[in-house]
């Protein structure tokens, strides 16, 4: 994948048909050379080697790629990794402390809101946005936030538990602190 | 003292699952996650049209593009004696065309280039010049005179038919017809739909030249017929041949056959002799790879005024697209269409069915179903409801006239299979009171004067999972059983290894809970792998529900066996003989003396280190299982649902199941599969299927045109469970996966026909999208669902 990004070099500083950018992933800030049709799904996966962000549909469908785009949740297999350029990129491997998961994550495992696991991580990110926006969401509310999002297994009904639990625990820890 | 199961997460704990720690971390391990040194990347040229003659392939331009290191086509494959290999239904499909393109989304040509952006570069420039021929999208068109033969590669092949094939009793069938006092009929079409989980198919193959050594990293649900298929089709020794099936991101059928880009993959890497990575855009998923259903049915009931079944005639002409490569290891033509009415009672039955080939992707897999009884069970449903309205009779009288009671298992069924066990009245009376039966019935009389349409839908079935027994089913000869293999080691924990795979199922927690079950060792002190060839014994795999009754029925007996070796120890340990030493979970002890004894873990210690005179050392073992039938779990599913009358929009009110799959190894993850299967269920009826335009261009080739159902369209369900053990499963376990999507359509169709009762329509077929529902309110016709459909709309 040599042609596609490459950590940028003084050599290859001058080479044309690359565009420097420099993006925020999970709190850490990379400079990377890229081809301007570069997608950032690729980008993350290929290029940072995080392959938590999973491309499942190719044109915005499923939600397989969703990552936090300066908070926001966004498709990355249809933003071009230049559109990135000066941004903050969150993706599933940033959503765990060090020592503690996300209470999403902990949601997730103690309803069975996953079975195969594939669009966990983009239907995790869309969770956390949604309770930072809405620590205190409706089922119908929740169902609406994940609705770009799709997953094959699970039915969603343990999903939505898991977002709504993860609400309530979330809502606990700050009132708590 | 005595161990808590439940708290060692043995049978029946809802076990946390193990496979969640990495998966919530984005720690899986998909095949688009492997990368390995020097990879390269394969993309593929697919056909456009969905007949036509190849009349030529220019790839000049394709190698000019710099970091194009190989380009294949058809003809190069042909050298190599690959440019078809056989399928599972003993037909053959070609890998890259040579001749002709028989479906839209064929693979042409291949190119195997640095990165994937410069092999799809290089897939724009490849020309190929095609001369269209008519296509054929339907059994119809397929079987009329003076239609174009699609499989013209083929000898003694002059028509487009595929099979002609019946099963059960046709005079006995028409005598019943002839005694009866009212003949039911119905005719209708069960759509064609894609599996599609969201991972798609793909595959790095490995081809080390020092060892001669082939390792295939790809998203199989059964690695060791796919290690078998590869050895038989590349003439690859199998030794040399490894399978490797890391995280799926689903299946659910589609990913059991052998497709084209694993093997061009594979042909490839042998090449250029090194890693070559192919990872199918959702697109080639959806419109080239392992479709289900497609089945057209013309069935009738023959009936006793009071609703009494005497007799049933099945019809069906099946779409199986260009190359019949239906993954289904029975002996019967059309899979297990005929366990249609195992559950009810019926004396005598005749199905008829025709399979035919069309200008389609191939594949018939069984999406989320244990060949093709999701179209059994869904005809079957249909049918009696048909019957209970045009008797007149309410739609649970006439299954509980009709069903195979408690005392009259074992139950052979008209069909001539063997059910054995099941309490379908409980089911289906707990099912109605949980969803209010009578009162819903009368809200909806009230609705109705205010012009509101209300209706409830039920679908009962039992269904066979769980194959095989080997002498009715294997895959390429090969016997439907499974394997697993034990090893304790000397610290009392343990690595378990099966022969199915995982696709979500979490077999990693269920396995491990019935060896805890079994042998009193916390689940957690369990590892369990699956789907490297190299170190699981040899398996069938994980599809049609077969994992538990199969597989996890062999975790059972090997661990009664490594008990049984423990058993011999422990003597030597008490020194007592061995007949005087009893078993509780996790410890032996003397049958005088209770409080003697030693756990299985001092017992594993012991395999090593203090092994008695004689005795082979070590606490390890495998099991094959063959099972003596299939497993027969039952289900009840009813929905109540709202249409709006000026737009043909429903809504489903309530959706009720009751599951019996006899013994929950996980009540946890049953109810998940439960859940999965009804949204699949929900989704067919309602929104996912796959048609084609008249000249053979699929209509739902990407996640704008195929819908499924999002959080916020999928409704509710209140689940409820009957337990009623599977009397030869080691531990009475059942199928479970595929029960709801099997069972689950027909409650909902026969919801929204109900509430339709008096419009004049009969009829409507899947899905029933909001024009459909208003075509047939307005109109008081049936709505058919055929392709070709009208482009118009």
């Amino acid at each position: 994948m040599t042609s596609l990004f490459s950590e940028v070099t003084p050599e290859a500083a001058n080479e044309v048909a690359v565009k420097r950018i420099t993006v925020g992933i999970n709190g850490n800030k990379r400079t990377v050379d890229v081809e301007p049709r570069l997608l950032l799904a690729h980008l993350i996966r290929q290029g940072f080697k995080l392959t938590g962000t999973h491309t499942g549909c190719d044109t915005t469908n499923c939600g397989a790629c969703t990552v936090l785009f300066d908070g926001v949740p966004a498709k990355s297999c249809t933003v071009l990794a230049v559109q990135a350029n000066g941004h903050e990129v969150t993706t599933v491997e940033g959503l765990a402390s060090a020592s503690e998961l996300h209470p999403v994550q902990e949601g997730f495992k103690d309803e069975h809101g996953l079975q195969c696991g594939f669009c966990t991580p983009g239907m995790m990110l869309t969770a956390k946005a949604l309770l930072d926006e809405n620590p205190d969401p409706t089922e119908d509310e929740v169902r609406w936030a994940l609705s770009g999002n799709l997953c094959r297994c699970t039915g969603y009904q343990n999903i939505v538990k898991a977002v709504l639990g993860a609400a309530a625990k979330l809502r606990e820890q700050n009132g708590a602190s | 003292m005595t161990i808590d199961e439940i708290k060692i997460g043995g049978l029946g704990a809802s076990r946390r699952r193990v496979e969640d720690n990495r998966f919530i971390r984005g720690a899986g391990n998909y095949v688009d996650d492997i990368v390995l040194p020097g990879m390269l990347h394969m993309e593929i040229v697919r056909s456009p049209l969905a007949h036509a003659r190849i009349k030529s392939i220019d790839v000049t331009a394709a190698w000019a593009i710099p970091g194009v290191r190989l380009v294949l086509t058809g003809e190069m494959m042909a050298a190599r004696n690959l440019a078809w290999m056989p399928t599972l239904s003993y037909d053959t499909q070609a890998v890259l065309a040579t001749d002709k393109v028989r479906f839209q989304g064929q693979e042409v040509a291949a190119v195997i280039a640095d990165d994937p952006y410069i092999a799809k570069d290089a897939c724009e420039a490849i020309i190929v010049d095609y001369e269209p021929l008519p296509a054929i999208v339907n059994p119809t068109q397929a079987m009329a005179a003076g239609a174009p033969v699609i499989r013209d590669d083929k000898e003694n092949q002059p028509d487009n038919v595929i099979f002609d094939w019946d099963v059960g009793d046709k005079d006995g069938t028409d005598r019943a017809f002839a005694a009866a006092d009212v003949v039911s009929e119905l005719e209708l079409h069960y759509p064609r739909s894609h599996p599609s989980p969201i991972e798609t198919c793909g595959s790095i193959a490995d081809f080390d030249r020092s060892t001669s050594k082939l390792t295939v990293y790809m998203t199989t649900q059964a690695p060791h017929i796919i290690r078998a298929a590869v050895a038989l089709v590349a003439e690859l020794p199998e030794h040399m041949i490894r399978i490797v099936s890391p995280d799926l991101g689903g299946g659910f059928g589609n990913k059991v056959p052998v497709y084209p880009g694993y093997v061009v993959s594979i042909l490839a890497s042998i090449l250029l002799e090194r890693p070559v990575k192919w990872i199918e855009d959702k697109t080639g998923n959806l419109i080239s790879t392992g479709f289900g259903r497609d089945v057209y049915l013309k069935g009738q009931l023959a009936l006793r005024k009071d609703g009494k079944i005497l007799g049933v005639r099945m019809q069906t002409e099946s779409d199986h697209g260009a190359f019949f490569s239906d993954a289904q290891p029975s002996k019967f033509k059309i899979g297990l269409m005929h366990s249609a009415f195992a559950c009810y009672d019926v004396p005598t039955a005749h199905l008829t069915s025709r399979g035919f080939y069309t200008n389609k992707a191939p594949g018939g897999v069984a999406y989320r179903c244990s060949f093709r009884v999701t179209e059994a069970m869904f005809f079957q449903e249909r049918m009696v409801q048909a019957a209970a309205d045009d008797l007149g009779i309410d739609q649970a009288e006439i299954r509980r006239l009709n069903f195979v009671r408690d005392d009259d298992f074992p139950h052979r069924t008209p069909f001539g299979f063997l059910t054995d066990s099941g309490q379908y009245g409980k089911c289906l009376e707990m099912g109605l009171e949980a969803i209010g039966y009578e009162d819903f019935l009368k809200q909806k009389e009230e609705a109705k004067k205010n012009g509101r349409l209300l209706g409830i839908g039920i679908s009962t079935m039992t269904e066979p999972l769980g194959a095989g027994n080997s002498r009715e089913y294997d895959i390429l000869g090969i016997k439907m059983f499974d394997s697993a293999e034990l090893r304790v080691h000397m610290t009392g924990k343990a690595i378990l290894r099966t022969g199915a795979k995982s696709q979500g199922q979490g077999h990693e927690t269920t396995w491990a809970q019935i060896v805890a079950h079994e042998l009193g060792i916390p689940a957690e002190d369990i590892v369990v792998e699956e789907g490297d060839t190299d170190t699981a014994p040899f398996g069938m795999g994980t599809y049609a529900s077969r994992s538990t009754p199969v597989a996890g029925a062999a975790v059972s007996m090997v661990s009664r066996k490594i008990r049984a070796k423990a058993r011999k120890i422990a003597a030597h340990l008490l020194e007592v003989s061995e007949e005087d030493v009893e078993w509780e979970l996790g410890r032996f002890f003397v049958r005088s003396a209770p409080d003697l004894g030693v756990t299985i873990q001092e017992c594993a210690n012991a395999a090593y280190s203090n092994i008695p005179d004689g005795m082979e050392p070590g606490l390890e073992n495998n099991a094959y299982y063959d099972p003596p039938n299939l497993t027969w779990p039952f289900a009840c599913y009813i929905a109540t649902v709202e249409i709006d009358p000026l737009t043909g929009v429903w809504d489903v009110l309530n959706m009720v199941a009751v599951d019996d799959c006899g013994v929950r190894i996980n009540p946890m993850i049953v109810e998940g599969q439960i859940m999965g299967g009804l949204t699949e269920a929900y989704a067919m009826a309602s929104m996912q299927f796959i048609t084609f335009d008249s000249e053979g261009n699929c209509v739902g080739s990407n996640y704008m045109d195929y819908l499924l159902p999002t959080a916020w369209e999928t409704p509710g369900f209140e689940l409820h469970e009957v337990v009623t053990p599977c009397p030869h499963h080691p531990i009475g376990a059942k199928g479970i996966g595929e029960c709801a999507t099997v069972g689950g359509p027909a409650a909902f169709v026969n919801a929204v026909m109900d509430a339709l009762q008096g419009a004049g329509v009969r009829n409507i077929d899947m899905p029933l999208l909001p024009d459909r529902v208003y075509e047939g309110l307005t109109e008081g016709r049936d709505v058919s669902g055929a392709p070709p459909i009208r482009t118009d709309a």
